[in-house]
């Protein structure tokens, strides 16, 4: 359904954009919804993901309705409306702390928890997790695993106690080997 | 001759999916005089576009304890995933600021670590043209290649550009010069700029989109009649040639347009073998294209 309704002005709140302004996004008050974030997004020219709502919609305060939304996951993070924008909004920076809002509030894709998991495990986001990944590697004339967290199981524990320390595993609910 | 040292971070994709482009950088760093240290314990850099996007402290805390590592010798660090560069560079710039680098150094102090933000990070591209220069890259090239290249830099060579080492988006022209230093000529093509579709989280939750980004793209360089696409990141590489798969499946497409990461080409420039630079290793054949400049696999 497209989204045409009449917004209810009691809704309205300082409160979202103030939290992104102290996060250091103050200049998305500067936004003049000319549109050209949304004109330049490869992801939005395919999809129904519109920055300029998005930011729009951030600014009136509609916290829950941002957040719950799934087109916030649409963007590539490519920086083109960053890059474009005509009043210097950090606005790619701007969709990842949203991002980090949205999965905060519990709305997180099951694929991303998975890669998550899979960092928390092996400290790597896309590890050698088959026999044919190192043995790709020696027909390569490498060693089977590379010099990272892979080859040191005490590196590896260092990366997940700091992963526990910021409550990365609770925030993406991991449990131990699944 | 003169040998640069930098400590080089492999990320998560090359050494792990793409070991190729991996082997390729070993062999062809020696001859430009570029000394490879290992990072030893790195982990992910973490990703920008999923590790970053759940939460920003995590992706803080973990790119510091990366460039933690880097620090022990001081060396700065050689890139070749521009989500790893994204990633560290933002981070040492995060740590120039004294309160960042005081939180994160009590996180650090947990696992006995310290960090200052000294080392710079630097994408190969950037190695290659300031550090090594291009009448160096040149002596080192014995078997010009006679091909026309199309050329994807991806996002993050590039974005923010704030924080980047270039001075300019638009008139970008650094890897356009490389890829030709090899004898090749870039092609240009419609939507040349335009984001490969993995990044953000996408390719893993979103496939569907992803691919028709790629798709756009794989459609204008079938168009432009270039021989080969040449990238300087492995996960756009990633995603142009795992990926030309999936939307060949995805959209009964038939494209076969083989996909060159930058060290790659500069070794068979520089007279290494096809399977040296581990073109028998890639999704999409490479013939078509190892015919054209007069080789074989």
């Amino acid at each position: 359904m497209l989204d045409r309704r009449i917004i209810d002005g009691n809704k309205f709140n300082q409160k979202l954009a103030d939290e992104m302004a102290e996060a250091g996004y103050d200049r998305i008050r500067a936004c003049i919804q000319c549109g050209t974030c949304t004109a330049t997004c490869p992801a939005g020219r395919r999809t129904a993901y519109r920055t300029r709502q998005l930011i729009r919609k951030a600014l009136l305060g509609l916290r829950e309705e941002v957040l719950s939304d799934p087109t916030l996951w649409l963007c590539t993070t490519c920086g083109t409306c960053q890059e474009r924008c005509p009043r210097k909004i950090e606005i790619t920076d701007a969709i990842t702390f949203l991002r980090n809002l949205a999965v905060e509030a519990g709305y997180m894709r099951p694929e991303h928890r998975g890669v998550s998991h899979k960092f928390i495990k092996t400290g790597h986001a896309v590890p050698i997790d088959d026999e044919k990944w190192s043995k790709l590697r020696e027909s390569l004339g490498l060693p089977p695993l590379p010099p990272t967290v892979h080859c040191y199981p005490k590196a590896l524990r260092e990366v997940q106690k700091l992963l526990k320390k910021t409550g990365f595993d609770k925030l993406v609910e991991y449990k131990g080997d699944d | 001759m003169e040998e640069h040292s930098y400590n080089l971070f492999l990320g998560c994709v090359i050494p792990n999916r793409l070991p190729q482009i991996e082997a390729a950088t070993r062999l062809v760093a020696p001859k430009l005089g570029i000394k490879i240290e290992e990072m030893k314990g790195a982990s992910c850099c973490p990703a920008p576009g999923v590790i970053r996007s759940f939460d920003n402290e995590t992706w803080l805390a973990i790119v510091s304890r990366n460039i933690s590592i880097a620090e022990e010798n001081g060396h700065d660090m050689l890139i070749l995933c521009n989500g790893c560069y994204g990633t560290l560079i933002a981070g040492v710039h995060a740590l120039q600021d004294p309160t960042t680098l005081e939180r994160v150094n009590k996180l650090l102090a947990g696992v006995k670590r310290k960090v200052k933000g000294s080392v710079k990070a630097k994408h190969l591209t950037e190695v290659l043209y300031k550090d090594i220069g291009m009448e160096r890259i040149e002596e080192t090239i014995t078997r010009p290649i006679n091909a026309r290249c199309a050329i994807h830099l991806g996002c993050h060579l590039l974005k923010p550009s704030d924080i980047r080492p270039w001075g300019t988006v638009e008139d970008f022209t650094v890897v356009d010069e490389l890829v030709e230093l090899t004898g090749a000529t870039v092609v240009d093509y419609k939507l040349a700029d335009m984001c490969c579709g993995a990044g953000g989280g996408l390719r893993s939750a979103e496939l569907k989109v992803s691919l028709d980004m790629v798709r756009e793209k794989l459609e204008a360089i079938k168009q432009a009649k270039a021989d080969c696409l040449v990238n300087v990141c492995n996960f756009c590489h990633l995603q142009f040639d795992i990926g030309q798969v999936q939307v060949n499946k995805e959209f009964g497409t038939d494209y076969q347009i083989p996909i060159l990461y930058y060290t790659q080409l500069l070794g068979l420039a520089q007279g290494f073998t096809p399977k040296q630079m581990g073109l028998d290793k890639h999704y999409i054949s490479v013939e078509p294209f190892l015919e054209k400049i007069g080789m074989s696999l």
